[in-house]
């Protein structure tokens, strides 16, 4: 799964627990902001759509994604689903709130998953950085896109 | 890791087929996934079970492309395509895409009306009840407070938590058509005694009263505590389904509420005190005179022309009495030639305004009464609409959205003043 072997250690490891197991590496995408699934994804490009949301225009696709949690209909999960089907899933995801829209997501997109961390991702991932997701381990390496 | 009963176990295994012991095995990594340690039983699902676009039956072509490959490979996250008995609880199809004799008039194509036919015919010979609404609890199925159900649809979940007392928590597609196999559900969130206890209090200090103002102070519930569960107490007016109905929705599309208190009122809540599992706690809000007017202004912000062209009622679907009202309205009135009056419901409940006789006084009038989908869900509309007005904060939350179209917010009888005239005179009084 990994994509590429980075050689120096991580910047920062920490750990959760697992939603959905599996290994994935790849680049981060961040959003401080909740996400919507049915009438806040586009499925066929992985896109955010939700007006006035801070990615709007923005596809997850390929990507790590960490954001708070998921919000609004129970459609959120068909449109996960959905991702996976059209090849525009990310890679894994990290999420700080536990709903069934979330579990179940994740569960049918089928790809590493973690939450209950014992440090925010959101305050040690920014967009762009270098992350490996271990759903099995329950870990988390970060390797900064650049020093803070 | 979530501990089995030796029933549960025997459905992984196989004993009842392979379908089943394929919905155990998608209903473990979910709870699993949420760190459930057991499930509950239940015998009362609503979910959209096998229902799809053509798009997933082409995906599932070398499956056979059929409801059994969609039902197999999407429904029940599985990897091999299994043969898929009747449902073995009290399953119902929630809301749908088209209206079954209104769907060209909604601008739906041959080929989409097609498929929406197939899909019914499988839904109903897999022991699926074809409700085909948002509102299970007014076209057949009621729950009773404590029933363990496992529900989708947003504005059914917080009215059966909350209203009834039924415990549901906001399921989706995949874990509602496993339940419906396997009669299991995660025992996590809701089915919970200690997860169903209100976290932050809301005092109502404005007189709420009608559909129209209920809508609003549920609008705001949502905006100001997101999904957490709200005690609300106060200046609230009498209680219906109606107003529950409509306040429900409003708080679960504009924050994702799942479950509302509403003290004297809700049946979880004969005191503050039981509402909250002891003390209150939480942060304090207030809903006073000048929250109600940031609501409204916040509703109404994406209208500026008011040439109306689409009157859009019926969100969640209309009940009986709300029918008769539109109708009673409208008798002797005309919608105007600029304008389109879609009213939507149940099967359940126009069958039985078709026996009162309003469906003809809607029709009369040249209002359409539809049923199974609504605007949102089909994403349609009359050809050209450009503004519409709505009697439901919810639909006014996701339609202009959705559509890209302006939108008002208003009492019915605005609502049908604005169908007749073609112009929108709402006001907050």
């Amino acid at each position: 799964m990994s994509s590429e072997v980075i050689e120096r250690e991580p910047d920062i490891v920490f750990i959760g627990r697992r939603v959905v197991g599996g290994i994935a590496e790849g680049e981060a995408l961040v959003t401080r902001e909740t996400i919507s699934g049915w009438g806040g994804v586009n499925a066929m490009t992985g896109t955010v759509i939700e007006n006035r949301h801070e990615l709007k225009g923005v596809s997850f696709a390929g990507k790590i994604l960490v954001f708070p949690g998921a919000k609004g209909s129970s459609g959120w999960s068909g449109v996960f689903h959905m991702t996976r089907l059209a090849g525009t899933a990310p890679l894994a995801m990290l999420f700080n709130v536990m709903t069934t829209k979330a579990a179940l997501g994740a569960v049918v997109t089928r790809v590493p998953t973690l939450t209950d961390f014992d440090r925010d991702p959101l305050d040690c991932i920014e967009t762009g950085d270098r992350v490996r997701v271990d759903g099995d381990a329950g870990t988390v390496k970060v390797w900064k896109a650049r020093s803070s | 890791m979530v501990r089995l009963t030796d029933a549960e176990q025997a459905m992984c295994d196989g004993a009842q087929g392979p379908a089943v012991a394929k919905a155990m095995d998608l209903l473990i990594r979910y709870a699993e996934a949420l760190g459930a340690e057991s499930f509950v039983e239940t015998n009362n699902v609503a979910g959209v079970p096998g229902s799809s676009t053509p798009w997933l039956k082409q995906y599932y072509a070398d499956q056979g492309g059929d409801y059994r490959a969609v039902f197999s490979h999407f429904d029940l996250d599985s990897d091999e395509t299994v043969d898929v008995p009747r449902m073995n609880a009290f399953s119902c199809h929630l809301q749908g895409g088209m209206d079954p004799e209104l769907w060209r008039e909604q601008g739906m194509t041959e080929a989409a009306h097609d498929n929406f036919v197939a899909d019914e015919k499988d839904v109903a010979a897999h022991g699926i009840q074809v409700l085909k609404t948002c509102t299970p609890y007014i076209a057949g199925n009621v729950p009773v407070m404590g029933e363990h159900c496992a529900w989708m649809e947003s504005s059914a979940v917080v009215f059966c938590n909350s209203v009834i007392g039924g415990r549901t928590n906001c399921e989706g597609r995949e874990s509602t058509s496993a339940a419906m196999l396997a009669k299991r559900i995660p025992d996590w969130g809701f089915h919970r005694d200690e997860f169903r206890r209100g976290q932050h209090s809301a005092q109502v200090q404005v007189q709420v009263d009608d559909v129209f103002e209920w809508g609003m102070l549920g609008y705001w519930t949502g905006g100001t505590v997101d999904d957490t569960i709200p005690v609300l107490e106060g200046q609230i007016g009498a209680p219906s389904l109606i107003r529950h109905k409509h306040f429900g929705a409003a708080a679960a599309s504009s924050g994702g509420v799942e479950m509302y208190h509403m003290v004297g009122i809700t049946p979880e809540a004969p005191s503050a005190e039981a509402a909250f599992g002891g003390a209150r706690r939480g942060e304090r809000f207030v809903y006073d005179a000048a929250a109600r007017k940031r609501t409204w202004e916040s509703l109404n912000s994406v209208g500026s022309s008011r040439d109306v062209d689409f009157i859009m009622l019926g969100c969640p679907h209309y009940s009986i009495e709300q029918i008769a009202e539109a109708a009673h309205l409208i008798e002797g009135r005309k919608v105007h030639a600029n304008t389109q009056l879609w009213v939507f419901t149940s099967r359940a409940v126009k069958a039985t305004a078709d026996a009162c006789g309003h469906t003809r006084v809607l029709q009369e009038a040249g209002a359409y009464l539809m049923t199974d989908t609504c605007s949102a869900i089909s994403q349609a509309v009359p050809k050209g609409t450009r503004v519409a007005g709505f009697d439901s904060a919810k639909q006014t939350h996701y339609l202009p959205a959705i559509m890209g179209i302006e939108g008002w917010y208003g009492t019915l009888s605005e609502c049908i003043d604005a169908a007749c005239t073609s112009r929108w005179e709402g006001r907050l009084s």
